[in-house]
Formats: structure tokens, sequence, C-alpha cells
């Protein structure tokens, strides 16, 4: 018999008993839809976490020079959290000895930040993100104006008082005017509107719109840093990633020369990058994986039991069929194809139907929470294989079973 | 006396030679059966059950022989050997030149499907398929493509006059019919044997005899017939009987003297 005979014959069986087959299916459709559903959460959490979240923090072939980290996913053991304490912070005096020491083609920028209100004559107080800014910052971060312009050269090196203000704020401070020429205050001084940003976008539903940049020089600063000369971090950009390490290197090497560093002692400042950022969530991501491998794994062993279970009551019960089959000259391997066949059919539609039901439940996730879910190709392609492997193995048994019965013992049987 | 020469027990003559001087040789092929001295014990739970006890038997191509015999005679038991259901635990069986005592499972599947053509009691349909889907299945194991394989059976259907019952299922048919579907099925491979066992058992006695008169016309036609029945009126239709008693033949004889031994 060919197998493509069997699995005529296996269509048939399974349209005839449609409720047992229905059942059986069923087994393997849940643990499949659960597979895809978790693993396109872990998935969908992960690309959030690369993509949008510390993708949009560092920019792309770019590490940060920092006293700390200041991206941090997971927990840092307190004697971490005491050394990074007694760190001293990274100054402005420390950015021309770096920058100096750079390849040529590399960019770097400066800044500060935190968290202040902002005025306008059109709105009350609104607290924003500001950040003082020098060097490429724009370049790096890739940040365009949609209305106005950015800094030129001379109101950076001059200090001006001149802001480029993100979308979101620009809709709360200027709700009905065109922003750019109006003025904003900063911690009791007067800015000018130079330009409005491009939208950063958003992660967890925070938006990342909420900014304003100022020159570094601008008065600004002041009320970003409590120490005068300091500076929150040196950003900068190799033009390609193979750089990236040697030019990490050479700022490594300046800044413990500048600290006075002996080599047997550890560096008392970070070089944070989007990997290292996200050293800790790749950590927890496998577990997550394992782990949304794992519980749709019992509930797929549990699928291959009833499988099992129900394909050996249909071997009882078709004891006389496989009788008269053998008795028209079945062989074993027909008996043991017709009924593996038959099983490995069965879950592999269930499992297609899980994957169409896990993605739908991870679409329903995504629309209905602010959980982003990704369904991976390569998951469902575990779920199909998963779906015929269940089908397979828990089908072997009772086909082997069926194809050693005895055809006189068979055919005697009602 | 010539006449009584003439009706002794067959296996005295042409038979006996085959049996017993051409011993552990295949016999040529006029000889569709030969079986030498086969024996079928059971073990049942330690206790031997002697079936079979050195059975003797030697059909030629075209017979239609009937085997006889009340119950636990060994009919039974000789009708699977025969039909390859089932192996002997000594002795040998030849069918179509080909030493069937000593096969192994798949042979014994092959040697079902290409030599044997079954006819049931309780007909032995797939209850769920079609009359056409039953006579197809001995041509699904034998690798027929499915063309080939449905315009078989469809002939077949016709030359048991069901051509107009093709995709009736068995619960969708008299107990003739089905048993004419079951005649279908037996013959669509062109098996060497036709091999029914009680094949009118299950029919009331209008049915049996339009059963029979099928069988007839294949025996007369060429087709070899052998059929297992505990009724005399029924073997008396074949052109042979041998009854079986305790495991071994007690008489072998032609039809015309076991007619008027029963009092036809």
């Amino acid at each position: 018999m060919s197998i493509f005979e069997a699995i005529r014959l296996a269509l048939t069986t399974i349209r005839v008993q449609k409720l047992k087959s229905f059942f059986t299916a069923l087994g393997v459709c849940i643990g499949v839809m659960f597979l895809i559903a978790v693993v396109s959460i872990v998935d969908g959490m992960g690309r959030y976490m690369e993509d949008d979240l510390v993708g949009k923090l560092i920019a792309i072939n770019s590490f940060e020079l920092r006293h700390r980290p200041n991206i941090q996913i997971g927990d840092v053991d307190r004697e971490t959290r005491l050394e990074y304490s007694r760190r001293q912070r990274i100054l402005e005096s420390d950015v021309q000895p770096v920058a100096d020491a750079l390849p040529e083609g590399t960019l770097w920028a400066m800044y500060s930040e935190a968290n202040l209100n902002v005025e306008s004559s059109f709105s009350r107080p609104r607290r924003a993100q500001i950040t003082a800014v020098d060097g490429d910052f724009f370049e790096i971060k890739r940040i365009g104006v949609t209305n106005g312009r950015l800094f030129t050269a001379g109101e950076l090196s001059l200090g001006a008082n001149a802001v480029v203000v993100g979308p979101d704020l620009v809709e709360r401070l200027f709700p009905t005017v065109d922003p750019v020429g109006r003025e904003v205050r900063i911690a009791g001084k007067v800015y000018n509107v130079i330009g409005v940003g491009e939208s950063l976008g958003k992660a967890f539903g925070i938006s990342f719109d909420n900014y304003i940049y100022a020159p570094f020089r601008s008065p600004v600063h002041r009320a970003l840093n409590r120490e005068a000369n300091a500076i929150d971090a040196m950003m900068i950009q190799t033009p390609s990633a193979e750089e990236l390490v040697d030019v990490q290197e050479t700022v490594r090497a300046v800044m413990r020369s500048r600290h006075g560093l002996r080599p047997a002692q550890r560096d008392d400042f970070s070089l944070q990058t989007a990997d290292s950022a996200l050293e800790f969530w790749n950590t927890i991501k496998g577990y997550l994986v394992l782990a949304g491998i794992a519980l749709p794994a019992f509930g797929l062993v549990v699928g291959a039991i009833v499988i099992m279970n129900i394909m050996l009551v249909a071997v009882a019960e078709r004891t006389h069929e496989i009788g008269i089959r053998k008795a028209l000259g079945a062989k074993r391997r027909d008996i043991l194809a017709q009924f593996l066949i038959e099983a490995s059919t069965l879950s592999t539609f269930g499992a297609a139907l899980g994957i169409a039901a896990g993605a739908a439940l991870a679409l329903l996730i995504r629309n209905t929470t602010p959980m982003p879910t990704y369904v991976a190709p390569w998951s469902i392609m575990v779920g199909v294989l998963v779906g015929a492997g269940v089908g397979i193995v828990s089908g072997v048994y009772p086909a082997s079973r069926a194809s050693l019965l005895d055809p006189v013992t068979a055919l005697r049987q009602e | 006396m010539s006449n009584e020469t003439e009706e002794a027990p067959l296996s005295t003559t042409a038979e006996r030679q085959v049996i017993v001087e051409e011993a552990g040789k295949a016999p040529d092929k006029d000889w569709v059966i030969v079986t030498r001295g086969i024996k079928r014990e059971y073990d049942m739970g330690g206790e031997i059950v002697r079936a079979l006890r050195g059975v003797d038997l030697a059909v030629r191509r075209n017979e239609y022989v009937a085997i006889m015999g009340p119950s636990g005679s060994g009919k039974s038991t000789l009708m699977n050997l025969i039909g390859c259901l089932d192996t002997p635990t000594a002795g040998e069986y030849w069918l179509n030149g080909q030493l069937a005592s000593r096969m192994k499972d798949d042979d014994l599947a092959r040697v079902r499907n290409k030599e044997i053509g079954f006819v049931f009691q309780t007909f032995n349909l797939l209850p769920r398929a079609t009359a056409l889907h039953n006579v197809e299945l001995p041509l699904v194991y034998a690798g027929v493509a499915s063309a080939e394989r449905k315009e078989r059976a469809f002939e077949a259907l016709k030359s048991v006059a069901l051509g107009d019952r093709v995709h009736h299922r068995p619960n969708e048919l008299s107990g003739g019919q089905r048993q004419r579907v079951a005649i279908a099925r037996a013959l669509v491979n062109r098996p060497s044997i036709l091999l029914a066992d009680e094949p009118t058992g299950n029919l009331d006695s209008s049915t049996s005899e339009e059963i029979m008169k099928v069988f007839e016309s294949l025996a007369e036609s060429g087709q070899t017939v052998i059929m297992v029945t505990h009724e005399p009126d029924i073997a008396a239709h074949a052109r042979r009987v041998v009854v079986l008693r305790d495991g071994v033949i007690a008489s072998d004889e032609r039809k015309e003297r076991f007619a008027a031994k029963m009092g036809f």
C-alpha cells in the first residue's frame, strides 16, 4: 500500500469518526496553541526590549561612557551598588582628551539630563525630560526636526538659550499655536524654541517624545547637575560594529590613565553598550523561552497520552477490521502505516489548528494588553513538527499492537 | 463392479501419488493444493489440543471441493491453513507450487492477497465502506493504481449482478447481495482458489440456492473452489466431498457417491 493510499485511508477514518478525531486533535491543538502563544509573548518581549526600549535609548554601534550604568534590567547586588555610589563622575574635562583619542570617523557627544518643569504662556507647567547636549548628539541619535531647525555650531559652542522640543511636549505646551519662535521657561530662565524634534516612539506605553534638548553650555546644565563640571554621559559612535570594541578599549585606556588606575584595579567607570544593557534580559529570556516550551510540553505529553489511549481503543474496536484487511493481504507494515498515519494526520491537523489558535491568541494579547507579542516563524515550524512528532510517538505502540494481531484471532473478534 | 472402482476414494489414485511418492518435492502445476501430513496443535494453557493430526490432501486446478465435518473436526483449522491465515506445526503445505507452510508473515500476506479469495459466513465486509471500496481492498494491498482498481472492482461487481449497487454500503444491501459483494471481492484479484467458509450459513434457503448457483457457475468457468460447510445439502453442490473427523480425513469421495450415501 502506498503512503498516499494510507493517508487517504486515514482521512476517511477521520471523516467517519468525527467526534473521536476531534478529541484526539484537541489534545495536540491546546498544547501547540499555548506553545505558540507563550513563545510569541516571550519573543515579542524580546523584540520590544531590543528594538524599542534599549534600541531607542542606545543608538546603533554606539556606547556610553558613564560613571555607572543607567539601564540596568534586572537586579544589582548590594556590593555593586555600593561600589557604584563611590565612583567619581565623568567630568566635562574628560571629554576632550577622550575625543582626541578617537579614530577618524567616530562621532561623539556629551549630555546631562533630568526631569524638570517647563512652562509656557499657553499651558500650565509640564514635566519634561531636559537634556543638555554637545557634540554630534543629533547625528548619533538620528534625530531631525519636523518644524524649525536644529542648533547651529555657534549656538552649541556659545551655549545659546535655544531648545528643540519633542512632539508630545509641543502639544501640551503649545496646544494651539506654532511653537517655533515662542518661549519656554526652565528653572526660571527663558529659552527660544527653534525646532520641533521627530518622534522617538514609545515603549511599554511610555512616550519618549516628552523631551527638550538644549545646548550643553546654556544655563540649563546648571539645573541638571549639582556638580557643576560633571556630565551624565559621553556617547561615542563608531562607523561600523567592527570598530566598536577597539574604540571602547581606546576610551577605557584614556579613562584609566586619567583616573590613575593601576593594572590590577578594576574600572571605576562604565562603558555601556546595547548588549551590556541587554545582558540580563538575555539571561531571563533564556529561562522564559525554556518555561515557555516546558509548560506547553506538559500539555503535549498529556495530548500524546490521550492520542495513545484513543488509538488503543481504536485498535481494539477495529480488531475485526484489521482481521479482514490481513485476510485480504494487508502486510504488517500496511496496518502499521494505517494507524501511524491516522495518528499523525490527526495530530498534525490538531497542531495546525493550535497554530492558528495560538497566533489568534497572540494577536488578541497584543491588541488588548500592553504586552507585545510576535509569532516567530520558527515557532510555527516547531509547532508543526511537534504535532506530527506527538502523533507518531503516541501512535507507534497502538499501531504496532494492531500490526502484530493474528489474523485468525482478529477475524474471530466481533 | 468397474463402476464401483471409479467411485473409490480419490486418495488411492493420483492424489496418493503426489502426496506420498513425491514427498518433499514441489508438485507440478496441475496441483493447486497439496498438503502432506499437516498437523496443527494449540497450546491451551499447558494442554495440547491437536486440531489436525496429519491431513493429506491434494486438489487439482479447477476442482470444486467441499470440506465437511462436525464441529471440532478441524475443518476450520484446515481452512485457516489452506487460506494461509495460519501455518501448520508440522507437515508440508504447497499452494500453487509455493511452500506456504514455511512462510513468514509478509509472504503469507502476499499469498493471501494473490492466491486466495475468501468468502466468509459473516461476509466480513468493511461496514463503513461502499461495495466498490470493499471490492477494491485486495487490489489496494496488491498495489494496483486507483483508476485500474476501480475499473476491476466494478467489473467484478457486475459479474455478480451488482453493477447497480456499487455505491451502497453493506447495511443497505440484503444478505445475498452482501455475500455477492464478498464473492466479487474474493475474485477481483484473480486468485488461484476461492475459499469459502460456510458461505450460506447466514442466509435463508432461497438465497443460499442463489449463492450456490454463483459458485456453480464459477466452478464451471474453471475457478478452483474450496468450500467448508457442515451442511450436507450444500456440500452436495461440490464435485468432491472431503469429510474430516477428529482432525483427520475420514472420507474423500466424488459427489455422486457422497450424494448416494446421504440419500440425495
